[in-house]
């Protein structure tokens, strides 16, 4: 993928790339620290059809759901051959026992045979994390077991 | 009653309008500039209220918002920006130029104002604002578009000119011989370039001597120092205006952002005061003789800066909207065509007239700018012919 940067003098930074359907779709980055999302529209490329402030959580946020979702993807067609076994996403809400905890407290694979096999956190993958990984809320935990065992990992990261 | 007290109620009473004035064009969505400009008419000679007490201090807090306004000018880009920006749009400053500084220019001789007035009409005419472009631009969400980079280049160029027009504008003004006249413009040339390699090298020495982690210290350094390099400017005939210019383009990085933000408030008083100055040393009487001649400006000169727009908006292979966006997004024209302008007057070697010219030209631009970058997307859309209608299932 071949992101475009231009420079934006006296206000900051554009880095953006055309998608498949034909938007440009991208982030302005303002010399204040603000992240601007930009979208453009269908009939002219050259003009933005949103221009989204985003607050740095807003912006980490976002780049963990467009992230975590990928993953989820890409891991759902590897295991397309194993039937049963199902990816799913977790957040850490802030009120989750876990919050601030190392993940192995969860005790999560052996209470119901789940692994996490990556967590996306501003925006980053942290894959195969240990079990001392400590957990933020906001974290994405990306989670490969069996349907059930995805619903009471769900009950036991939510209710502990 | 006790001049003091005088002066400090005309002062308060003023700058109590002028806030009025801000929130009432933040209310309608234009630039405060022009309503400062009618607000200094309004108080000064000949307008309905005369303040006589804050004359001296108008006057001096003037000099200090012109010295202000060009030290954030210099701030706003970095000398590694100005360079880029020479270099990749040249051509379009070059035709900017040549496009709007000659409308400005001919009225001059046209009103037997000579050489020195066409001089100053031509910068008036010349220099967008880039504060109420860079503002219409945030305002109407046109960061991320792709013309918008052109028109930051466009004015990046206008900056780098200013650097140049500036010393030669101080050298015509003071009525220097021709030959006297090169040597200052020499000396200024030597001094611009010189200053620019010293910021591109070492612009980290110049911001690490006026740093400080304390706003208050760092408040202090950069005022005095503005002041300082704006005096010792002054001293050697190249105007105090220049000399901050300069120290502004010096200063780079993050010192320059967070001194852009900390001179941020003082530069809004200050310059607000300079726009009432002006405004106060404009006889009212004088503009209704001009306001034709303002007019027939405006009209050309928002065509010749659509022009530029849109000439440099398709080299850089922008679509039709895009260009016409570009072109309207330089129209507005504001504080520097007026610090132009105050420089001229200051002098006193340039007709009243002129003063009045610049004034209603500017209330115009100021006003037609932005409404002219809102709506000429609707307008353009509009008169698409049917044929170039995109072919979509």
């Amino acid at each position: 993928m071949n992101v475009d940067e231009t420079d934006l003098p006296g206000l900051g930074r554009r880095k953006d790339f055309m998608t498949a359907s034909g938007r440009r779709i991208g982030v302005v980055e303002l010399r204040e620290g603000q992240t601007e999302l930009i979208v453009s529209t269908w009939d002219d490329p050259d003009t933005c059809q949103a221009s989204i402030p985003l607050t740095g959580d807003e912006a980490a946020t976002l780049g963990n759901l467009l992230g975590g979702q990928h993953l989820a993807m890409k891991l759902t067609e590897e295991h397309r051959d194993v039937p049963g076994i199902v990816t799913r996403q977790f957040s850490i809400a802030p009120d989750s026992p876990f919050q601030n905890q190392p993940m192995g407290k969860a005790c999560i694979r052996t209470r119901c045979g789940v692994s996490i096999v990556a967590i996306m956190r501003e925006g980053e993958v942290l894959p195969s994390p240990g079990p001392d990984v400590v957990l933020h809320s906001g974290d994405l935990l990306v989670a490969v077991g069996t349907q059930e065992g995805l619903d009471s990992a769900a009950d036991i990261l939510r209710n502990g | 009653m006790d001049p003091l007290a005088l002066t400090l109620i005309e002062l308060g009473a003023v700058v109590f309008c002028l806030g009025l004035l801000a929130r009432l064009a933040g209310r309608i969505g234009m630039s405060p500039i022009p309503l400062y400009l009618v607000g200094g008419l309004a108080f000064g000679a000949g307008g309905v209220v005369k303040l006589d007490g804050m004359h001296e201090f108008a006057h001096l807090s003037g000099e200090i918002g012109v010295i202000l306004l060009l030290l954030m000018l210099g701030l706003e880009y970095t000398a590694a920006e100005l360079f880029t920006g020479l270099r990749r749009s040249w051509q379009a400053g070059v035709l900017d130029l040549v496009l709007n500084f000659a409308p400005g220019a001919a009225l001059a001789f046209l009103l037997g104002w000579g050489t020195v007035g066409a001089m100053v009409m031509g910068g008036v005419t010349y220099i967008s604002s880039s504060g109420i472009a860079a503002k219409v631009i945030t305002d109407l969400g046109r960061l991320g578009n792709r013309e918008t980079p052109v028109v930051l280049s466009i004015l990046v160029f206008e900056d780098l000119a200013m650097a140049v027009y500036l010393p030669i504008l101080t050298a015509t003004l003071a009525g220097v011989s021709f030959l006297g006249g090169l040597t200052t413009v020499g000396i200024s040339l030597a001094v611009v370039t010189f200053v620019l390699m010293v910021a591109l090298r070492h612009g980290h020495h110049v911001s690490k001597a006026v740093h400080s982690e304390n706003s208050e210290v760092f408040l202090l350094n950069l005022l005095g120092a503005a002041l300082l390099v704006a005096g010792v400017a002054s001293a050697m005939q190249v105007s105090a205006a220049v000399g901050a210019f300069m120290l502004g383009i010096a200063i780079s990085g993050a010192t320059a952002h967070s001194a852009t933000r900390i001179l941020e408030p003082l530069r809004d008083l200050f310059a607000a005061i300079f726009f009432v100055a002006f405004g106060l040393n404009t006889d009212p009487s004088t503009i209704p003789p001009v306001l034709g001649w303002a007019l027939v400006l405006a009209v050309i000169t928002a065509v010749t800066k659509m022009i530029t727009g849109i000439w440099a908006a398709k080299r850089a292979g922008i679509g039709r909207a895009g260009r016409f966006r570009a072109g309207a997004a330089l129209i507005a024209r504001g504080e520097f065509s007026i610090v132009i302008a105050g420089l001229a007057v200051a002098s006193g070697v340039v007709p009243r007239e002129l003063a009045a010219l610049a004034t209603a030209y500017v209330l115009l631009m100021a006003i037609i700018g932005p409404l002219a970058a809102r709506y000429v997307e609707p307008l353009v859309k509009a008169f698409r012919p049917p044929a170039q209608e995109p072919a979509r299932a």
